[in-house]
């Protein structure tokens, strides 16, 4: 069991480290991606997005899997009985039996599901390691590679209420950390990221941040920030 | 593994299994009993009664298209429902209005705006309007056994294309048979009224708020000579649903607009009973 997890873990590290914040008006998944076809980042359904670092194949038919349990479910009962809750444990049952079962390779993949709620207190985020647990996050997590480092960073540096440009700052100045301490420049064009934007009139609340909106939100100053802050519709389709 | 997933609550096989983006697709190989063309047809003796949607009109503008529709659901010679809507948003850039058996084609919709989120979250990005409306052509084949029983679901389908920059509208049969519509489409019980209003109204220069007077015009004259087709319910503020989809998206006009449109029409045919007149030569 110790050779599978130490297995699994390895895989993981490999890959670069992600992290998903809470800020004031939904979730932020920030990561360094120089792909961009390859999304670390994804929607589920209406309020709930995944993230994921480890084995590309590997999660990307995890992230398949969720979109059609949660269309499923949708189409079977309603679009409101679809949850972060629900995904995260079929995720963690699906984790957990591969990883137990001698007859499969267990998989190098670990998972953040998030719900964004129509206030803050009802954002959930919960990580999924590639054993089959899940954990509560509150605020901020990170998963990948240096991914205790960074959390340690943002769990000092996180505070509630943040606004969209300082979150995404945030995000970036822990990812830019290297694992002696010393930091480097991640430029925009290899970040990937996406939000949970609990005040889009849509029903569907994901939205990936790209281009000139990116760098925007990347140069904005603390004072301007609260103005950038809420992405108006024109700015979507850049 | 495939035999304990129900107890271990894990993602049963097919889920992860890689393949098609297609929900439908999906649909057919883990519960098939779920798509609405695999249900087994019981034999019956006459027509079914059930409610029927009726009118559905639409026509493009440069920029954009406009699809619209009237508020009655009729039962036989009653009427089943007065303000249900029949017009909806399939995704971003395209709406369907349905005419036909009301519970059926609803249903039909349902599954028609999550095949498209479906394709669209899976693939990351979004179906060509072709593909879209090909999609949907399958959709009303697969009810051809209800339709031969009388519960037939004939859509109109609207959209902008994003990849060639204008509205576009396809009508269908009851058979799936799909073609493109230039300029202007109807389809329902009376689809006969409003495409002959229409004939003799639309210009292919309209501007947006034009093409939704005479979307409103059209229905206004549909519900003027078909019994099943409901006009404006001054009474009880039930207008027709009208939406717009440009290279904005998708946009239904509020109650207030559809109201005031409606009611600007209503104005002027007190005066005027058959509505505007196009000239004779």
């Amino acid at each position: 069991m110790a050779d599978r997890a130490e297995y699994a873990r390895k895989g993981i590290a490999r890959g670069r480290s992600l992290v998903v914040l809470q800020y004031a008006d939904g979730i932020v998944f920030v990561g360094e991606n120089p792909s961009r076809a390859l999304h670390k980042f994804s929607e589920i359904y209406d309020r709930i997005g995944f993230a994921a670092a480890g084995k590309y194949n590997e999660y990307e038919n995890l992230r398949i899997g969720g979109v059609r349990y949660a269309d499923l479910r949708g189409y079977t009962y309603d679009r409101d009985d679809v949850t972060a809750r629900g995904l995260a444990n079929v995720y963690a049952q699906t984790l957990g039996t591969i990883f137990s079962s001698a007859a499969e390779k267990p998989y190098e993949v670990e998972l953040v599901v998030a719900e964004v709620g129509s206030e803050a207190e009802g954002d959930q985020i919960y990580r999924l390691p590639h054993d089959g647990s899940i954990v509560d996050e509150h605020g901020s997590v990170a998963v990948g590679g240096n991914a205790e480092q960074i959390s340690t960073f943002l769990d000092q540096e996180h505070r509630d209420g943040m606004t969209l440009a300082e979150a995404l700052k945030l995000a970036v100045q822990a990812l830019s950390r290297d694992t002696n301490g010393s930091e480097r420049e991640i430029p925009a064009e290899r970040l990937e990221v996406a939000v949970l934007d609990r005040t889009r009139p849509q029903q569907r609340k994901f939205k990936r941040i790209i281009g000139r909106q990116l760098s925007r939100l990347l140069a904005a100053d603390d004072a301007a920030s609260a103005k950038t802050d809420v992405p108006s519709d024109e700015e979507e389709d850049e | 593994m495939e035999a304990n997933t129900r107890s271990t609550g894990r993602l049963p096989a097919a889920f992860l299994t890689p393949g098609s983006s297609s929900f439908m697709d999906f649909l057919t190989d883990h519960s098939p009993a779920m798509l609405p063309g695999n249900r087994p047809l019981p034999v019956v003796q006459g027509a079914i009664q059930a409610p029927h949607g009726t009118t559905i009109v639409a026509a493009s503008f440069p920029g954009g298209v406009v699809l619209a529709g009237d508020r009655r659901a009729t039962m036989g010679n009653m009427i089943a429902q007065r303000d249900i809507e029949k017009v909806f948003p399939a995704d971003e850039y395209s709406a369907v209005g349905i005419a036909g058996t009301a519970g059926l084609a609803v249903e039909m919709v349902k599954l028609f705006q999550l095949e498209l989120e479906h394709f669209e979250k899976v693939e990351g990005t979004t179906l060509s309007l072709e593909g879209k409306a090909n999609r949907l052509s399958t959709m009303i084949r697969g009810n051809l056994g209800m339709a031969m029983q009388g519960l037939a679901v004939v859509p109109l389908f609207a959209g902008y294309d994003v990849d060639r920059g204008r509205g576009r509208i396809f009508s269908y049969d009851v058979t799936g048979g799909r073609s493109e519509e230039l300029g202007y489409a109807a389809t329902g019980s009376g689809s006969i009224f409003a495409k002959g209003s229409m004939k003799k109204l639309f210009r292919s220069d309209l501007t947006e708020q034009e093409t939704t007077t005479l979307v409103v015009q059209a229905l206004y004259d549909a519900a003027d000579d078909d019994s099943a087709t409901g006009g404006p319910d001054v009474a009880r503020r039930i207008y027709p649903i009208v939406t717009v989809i440009t290279d904005e998206g998708f946009r239904r006009l509020s109650d207030a607009e559809s109201s005031e449109l409606a009611r600007s029409i209503i104005e002027r045919r007190l005066e005027q009973p058959d509505g505007p007149r196009a000239p004779l030569l």
